[in-house]
């Protein structure tokens, strides 16, 4: 058998499953695709769940990645409502939580994150909610209104976006944050400063360096949160955005190398040859930073989706990307490009009064990572910065009146 | 309803039936159009779905935004007809529209 009539079951019918499947038929597979998913809707775009969706610009239909009808005609099997438990590489079969036992030439695991639950008391009340799928976004819209309460603990972008969303809903919000400053793990101190201060503008509030002990609650449903320091906040519904877990245990069970998530190559292959991993579940190499990291973004996602299509049907590589993302809060439009590893500076381009700045992490006089807030020029050229390690004159680039492609001329 | 030709790099042409109220993006994404990537899902982030529109519908297809604009002065093979087809907001105007796509969107 040629591997152009290989089957291929895809685990995980997220934004990099459903992306793989639908590549593989633009690149001439041939042979059945299998994507098994656990929700009962086909593959759709989770970044707006926090903002579009929240607010109620967005359908579903706008977030499905293609129409239902597009996996049929395109020999794709969709398996909605089933999840894969267990891998057995040596029959190469996968066992599903329906009994079902499928047998794959290749196999790609794109299973994705599972939202971290903070394991304190009151965690599983009602109205304590998390946010990854399209049912939990569901949940959060029911719960918020014009002045309901909603506590966020954590303050990463997720939360941020929510709270951004949960104002423009006329609801109440109040971020907890563990750390001192929030985006403590994912953006440097400017930047957010800035953010903290724009949300508090919008009547967002912020308890900095906040523990949770547990949540209160009456009849079985949230009605407060315990502080470290005994004080109660009192909320209407809860969102956990304290972060994700790679759901990578198959894999684990199964004997193939993970260290957070699944290792894989460029090829976004496993140590096995038939295996193949994409998207957040993975641990990846990035190759403009010579390491292995999980960048838990959709541009990443996409990328393997890419690797992994092009490696199965013989095509050329595909050219390393930069990782980039962005964010959306309000009138702010954040694209970030490139992860801040080894720098040793931080540089501001602009004025963070204005709304329209870009943060620069600099290595010596290269550009490894760009913050660029309403500031496309910035994120675009930064963008080809690292990409082709052309080094800066940092004395320009903190001049806002050199335009950025005088910088990189 | 709007009838809308894509047209690949290499020729290849795709003629689509495009509901009111999708972009010209969603249009070629959800049919599996080879050739428009649109990694950010339509939020004008990322330029990965750059077009160029035919001569004869550029003043049909509107204006583009600051944002649109500041992305298309930095994406690749730029041209005066270049748009981002996740701005273009498909209605029965645009009926026989045509649009081409780059090389590449990367």
């Amino acid at each position: 058998m040629s591997q152009s009539d290989a089957h291929i079951v895809i685990l995980g019918a997220g934004h990099a499953g459903g992306t793989a499947a639908a590549l593989l038929r633009q690149y001439g597979h041939t042979g059945l695709i299998t994507l098994v998913g656990e929700e009962p809707v086909p593959p759709y775009q989770r970044p707006p769940l926090s903002k579009a969706w929240l607010k109620g610009e967005a359908d579903a239909d706008s977030l499905a990645l293609k129409p239902l009808e597009f996996y049929a005609e395109n020999n794709i099997d969709f398996r909605p409502n089933v999840r894969a438990e267990k891998l057995a590489r040596s029959d190469k079969t996968v066992t599903l939580s329906n009994g079902e036992t499928l047998s794959y030439d290749l196999l790609i695991i794109a299973t994705g994150m599972r939202p971290i639950r903070l394991p304190i008391e009151g965690a599983d009340l009602g109205g304590v909610l998390t946010l990854r799928s399209a049912a939990d976004a569901e949940a959060i819209k029911a719960a918020l209104g014009p002045g309901k309460r909603l506590v966020i603990v954590g303050g990463g972008y997720i939360g941020l976006e929510v709270a951004a969303s949960a104002r423009a809903l006329g609801a109440e919000a109040i971020v907890l944050e563990r750390e001192a400053r929030i985006l403590a793990r994912s953006a440097c101190e400017p930047l957010s400063n800035f953010f903290r201060d724009y949300h508090i503008s919008r009547g967002v509030e912020f308890v900095l360096g906040a523990g949770v002990s547990g949540f209160i609650g009456e009849g079985g449903h949230v009605t407060g949160v315990r502080l470290a320091d005994g004080r109660v906040i009192a909320c209407d519904v809860v969102l956990l955005g304290v972060g994700a877990t790679p759901n990578d245990e198959i894999a684990r069970d199964a004997g193939l190398e993970c260290a957070r998530g699944i290792v894989v190559n460029l090829e976004a292959r496993t140590a096995d040859p038939s295996v193949f991993a994409i998207g957040d579940v993975t641990h990846r190499p990035m190759p403009h930073y010579d390491r292995m990291f999980g960048p838990e973004s959709v541009p990443s996602a996409l990328e393997q989706a890419k690797q992994a299509a092009s490696a199965i049907t013989g095509r050329a590589a595909p050219a390393p990307e930069v990782p980039w993302n962005w964010s959306d809060q309000y009138d702010l439009k954040l694209q970030i490009a490139g992860l801040p590893f080894d720098a040793d500076r931080v540089l501001l381009r602009g004025d963070p009064a204005t709304a329209k700045f870009a943060v620069f992490h600099l290595k010596g006089d290269q550009v490894q990572a760009v913050e660029a807030i309403n500031s496309p020029p910035e994120f675009m050229m930064g963008k080809q910065l690292i990409a082709n390690r052309k080094p800066v004159n940092l004395d320009r680039l903190a001049d806002t009146s050199v335009s950025m492609k005088e910088v990189a001329a | 309803m709007a009838k809308i030709t894509y047209i690949e790099h290499d020729g290849t042409e795709h003629v689509i039936d495009v509901k009111n109220g999708l972009t010209v993006m969603e249009g070629a994404v959800k049919n599996n159009v080879p050739g428009i990537d649109a990694d950010c899902g339509g939020a004008c982030a990322c330029a990965t779905c750059h077009v160029y529109v035919d001569a004869a519908w550029q003043d049909k297809t509107g204006s583009t935004s600051a944002m649109e604009d500041s992305m298309l002065d930095f994406a690749e093979n730029v041209e005066p007809n270049s748009r981002l087809s996740c701005q273009i907001k498909v209605s029965d105007a645009l009926d026989g529209l045509v649009v081409r796509m780059p090389e590449s969107q990367h």
